[in-house]
């Protein structure tokens, strides 16, 4: 809904050749000459497709003090450009029987439609003449301004849980734009103007900054045809220049915070450390914590859920979240929440000996098999989504990651074994690069934290 | 016996997209009737079973019964607990959810080919013997109590919750499903036990499957599956009779954004009237970006993220509904924009270019959903449940299209009724001085 996607706790399963048909052999890729890259997945079932073009352009792009206007020009372009009117593009595609939206994140912008494939090529064109021809009106883009802001009220201010993880995400990054909201602080969004979208959009909206991405019911010669015809003719900016944002610095102090709000009813413990994501050519690390993140916290079999949940009472829900899909450094999380009577503290220190106790005894190779039996089987159910299979390939090649990348994930997935999971997860749990977060109720007590020591820590 | 009846391909628009799905109506040995979708390019079946009654079938003074049941089917069965259970089924690759809804109890699972049997063996053990041991009743139960408790302090689920109490008081749909703290943590195993044996039985069950399965081998699985479930299940509720006024109804929570649900009661699906309601709500608020409600409140006064309307056909009532968010000083501007749009489509019904452009995107979006296994199961058991025939597919669009000007100005009339329009509102609205003020529940 020209929404966020906000950045995902699930785990991003990848795709092995499959046990009966290979999600590969449904892929074609090309680049067209303007550097436009176009990937091609082919699912002939229904006569329908879904048309996306991606740019790798997102709210970690944005210059200081406009946070939020990749997101506020992802709005705009449904405002009209030299030959559509407002709205136009939306009601086109609705009068022709499909649907469609936008969404942003901090590494890409991405539009699409999904229609019958006799559409495409009128796609096609309407979203190569936004890419370069938006006009805006200063009236519209005040009234769209005011519809962020009810955005950010209803995803952000409305929710305690929101607000807390945006400081949260503020203190784990002391430079890196990740610690910005992808909608944006509430004072500069609300001070966005036109020039702000315009040199965002100038900057990165163009064919060599984007990705096309079309999934069903075609055959890659015709795609290819269309799209020359299409984004062909569009110039390509050759003043985009390199995509580099500030990193983070050594980080050397644990950080920690309470968010106290009166709509809190049950509180929790959350604690990210700073993780490294998956690399083009070097993606064994995030492999490693891809698979250490289900073994803590992937459900009723986790570690976490073993020891908090059934040898004790000591939460409700436990879990651990990575997703390694990023153009720079990402985060691995752990979060409990603990029962009632249990307080934060408490929740917390068995959390840490919950880590411990993995480091100590290693992992369960029943379970890792488990794990592994089902990433190959997820390749299995993705095939019946070529949309989805879409998605993954469109975060994958904004966030750095190439075609031949994507393809090797399973491969790299399944050959990760435990020796790589406890050497990762004893890099990846370093203190001096966390933040640890208690979400409570004001006028309540969380307890009295122990000090670091060194048995509870998991570093090196 | 099985019998296959083959429906024709859905009908689209305009020599456009046709989606070739062909429904099979299975009747097992048993006597079961399943609908399949046969689809073997991928080696696994998606699988939707829904039994009647659901939550509504909770006992006077067990509230949470059948939910907390429903909670506690995946955590351990015959000679598995609760984490042998969750290793086998991950072992399978197989997943299954189980769901406690208003009006059904509903059972989805997605298994692979390669070991079909053993998943559905493991998913019969869960509907069949369900252990309900001490320890797992516990944890669910206190799973169950905290998320009752935030849904305390979260105007979403404050607004639906008082909404609901006030359109249908002591009906089932009155209280939330999930009970109260009070009435959950009362329940005992045998509230529990009992619950299980009403909620599952098959004079009431709904089959769908889609993927690599062929209907031979479906209606063996469905009999395999359900055997030995109870046969007769309790009296379902009651329907019930709605009436509101046009009145604003406030519960104040301190929080920045308003947030409000508004309806009042409607027709029937197997209404005459049905299609023309539905083609009108599409012109109204349903659905993207299209409708007057988007249009006027958000595009063009900028007083929303989001606002939509929908036509609530539920087992035991129907309602108009909608549901909008604004901050608190626009919220007031947000619901008279919204009142004057309700009053315009009584009065005016749709212009005949509102109502083409709705009947394209209607019928061409239909074909849309059919995509992937586990859409096309899903939809095929809510048809059922709905008492539609497989022909539905291939005639839907038609009734879309066969709806005219005058139709919907007619219907509009009778659906859409001003003066009876209530808005329920949580937060802290500014210019609502005529409102009602009331104070939240406070469920313990």
């Amino acid at each position: 809904m020209r929404r966020i996607a906000a950045a995902s706790a699930a785990i991003l399963f990848w795709a092995l050749p499959a046990l009966a048909q290979s999600i590969d052999d449904a892929v074609t890729t090309f680049t067209l000459d303007n550097g436009m890259e176009v990937v091609v997945i082919e699912d002939h079932r229904a006569p329908v497709v879904t048309h996306m073009v991606w740019y790798k352009a997102g709210a970690a792009d944005e210059a200081p003090g406009v946070s939020g206007v990749a997101h506020f020009l992802e709005h705009l372009l449904f405002k009209g450009t030299e030959t559509m009117e407002p709205g136009e593009f939306s009601e086109v595609v609705a009068a022709n029987g499909g649907s469609d939206n936008a969404f942003t994140s901090y590494d890409y912008t991405g539009y699409f439609q999904r229609i019958a494939t006799d559409r495409l090529g009128m796609m096609m064109q309407m979203e190569a003449d936004r890419m370069v021809n938006l006009q805006l009106d200063g009236e519209d883009i005040l009234t769209e301004r005011d519809v962020i802001i009810e955005e950010r009220n209803q995803r952000v201010e409305n929710s305690p849980g929101a607000l807390f993880g945006e400081e949260r995400n503020a203190a784990l990054y002391l430079n890196h734009p990740y610690g910005t909201p992808i909608i944006g602080w509430k004072h500069e969004a609300e001070a966005l103007t036109l020039e702000d979208a315009l040199a965002y959009y100038e900057r990165f909206y163009a064919p060599n900054n984007a990705i096309l991405i079309v999934a069903g019911d075609v055959y890659p010669d015709e795609v290819r045809a269309l799209a020359e015809e299409h984004y062909g003719p569009l110039p390509a900016n050759p003043e985009l220049g390199p995509r580099v944002r500030p990193q983070e610095p050594p980080q050397g102090a644990p950080r920690r915070l309470t968010y106290r709000d009166p709509r809190v009813s049950q509180p929790y413990v959350i604690r990210t450390y700073l993780a490294p994501e998956r690399d083009p050519g070097a993606q064994e690390e995030a492999a490693a914590l891809t698979l250490l993140a289900q073994i803590l916290g992937g459900g009723q079999t986790s570690v976490l859920t073993r020891d908090l949940q059934f040898e004790s009472q000591i939460a409700v829900y436990s879990g651990a979240f990575y997703s390694g899909t990023a153009y720079d450094d990402t985060s691995f999380g752990l979060i409990v929440v603990p029962q009632e009577g249990v307080s934060l503290a408490e929740a917390e220190a068995a959390m840490d000996a919950s880590v411990a106790r993995l480091m100590e005894e290693g992992v369960d190779a029943e379970q890792l098999e488990r794990i592994k039996f089902q990433l190959r089987a997820e390749q299995v159910f993705a095939l019946d989504s070529s949309s989805s299979l879409g998605r993954r390939y469109g975060a994958a090649l904004t966030s750095g990651l190439t075609v031949e990348d994507v393809q090797a994930w399973p491969g790299i997935l399944q050959a990760v074994t435990e020796e790589d999971i406890l050497e990762a997860a004893s890099r990846v749990f370093d203190r001096n690069k966390s933040v640890t977060g208690w979400l409570m109720a004001p006028d309540t007590d969380g307890g009295a934290i122990a000090p670091i020591s060194a048995s509870q820590e998991v570093t090196q | 016996m099985i019998r296959i009846v083959l429906t024709a391909a859905a009908c689209l628009w305009a020599a456009a997209a046709s989606a070739a799905v062909e429904v099979q109506e299975v009747t097992t040995e048993a006597g079961f009737e399943a609908w399949l979708v046969e689809e073997p390019s991928i080696p696994f079946v998606s699988l939707e079973l829904r039994f009647k009654g659901g939550a509504s079938l909770d006992p006077e003074g067990k509230r949470g019964v059948t939910n907390l049941m429903t909670g506690l089917l995946e955590e351990g069965a015959g000679d598995l607990d609760a984490r042998a259970f969750a290793q086998a089924k991950e072992a399978l690759a197989a997943t299954f959810h189980y769901d406690a809804g208003d009006d059904a109890l509903a059972i989805t699972a997605q298994v692979l080919t390669e070991n079909r049997d053993a998943a559905m063996a493991l998913l019969r053990e869960s509907l069949l013997e369900p252990r309900f041991d001490a320890d797992a009743i516990e944890r669910v139960k206190a799973q169950v109590m905290s998320s009752i408790q935030s849904d305390q302090t979260d105007p979403d689920a404050i607004v639906g919750k008082e909404a609901m109490r006030i359109l249908y008081g002591d009906h089932p749909y009155g209280s939330a499903k999930k009970g109260t703290t009070d009435s959950v943590a009362a329940l005992t195993r045998d509230d529990i036990v009992a619950a299980w044996q009403a909620a599952l039985a098959t004079d009431r069950v709904y089959i769908a499957a889609a993927g690599d399965i062929s209907a031979e081998e479906l209606s063996a699985l469905v009999d395999t599956l359900l055997a030995g479930l109870p046969k007769v299940g309790p009296a379902l509720p009651d329907a019930v009779e709605v009436s509101t006024a046009a009145e604003t109804v406030v519960v104040p929570f301190e929080t920045p954004q308003s947030v409000a649900l508004f309806g009042h009661r409607a027709i029937p699906r197997d209404d005459p009237d049905f299609f023309a309601a539905f083609v009108m709500n599409q012109v109204l608020g349903a659905g993207g970006f299209e409708s007057r409600l988007m249009e006027e409140v958000r595009d063009k006064r900028g007083l929303t993220y989001g606002v939509y309307s929908y036509i609530a056909n539920r087992d035991y009532s129907d309602m108009m509904m909608g549901r909008v968010a604004s901050a608190n000083d626009r919220i007031a501007e947000a619901i008279a924009v919204i009142r004057d749009e309700w009053r315009r489509m009584a009065e005016e019904g749709v212009t005949e270019e509102e109502l083409e452009a709705a009947k394209t995107f209607l019928t061409g979006a239909y074909p849309l959903r059919f995509d992937g296994n586990g859409a096309i199961a899903n939809i095929l058991v809510g048809m059922q449940m709905q008492d539609l025939t497989p022909d539905y597919i291939a005639t839907r669009n038609d009734r879309v299209e066969a709806v005219t000007v005058a139709d919907v100005r007619r219907v509009a009339a009778r659906v859409m009724l001003p003066e009876e329009l209530l808005f329920v509102v949580v937060g802290q609205p500014e210019g609502l001085e005529d409102a009602r003020v009331v104070a939240p529940v406070v469920t313990q």
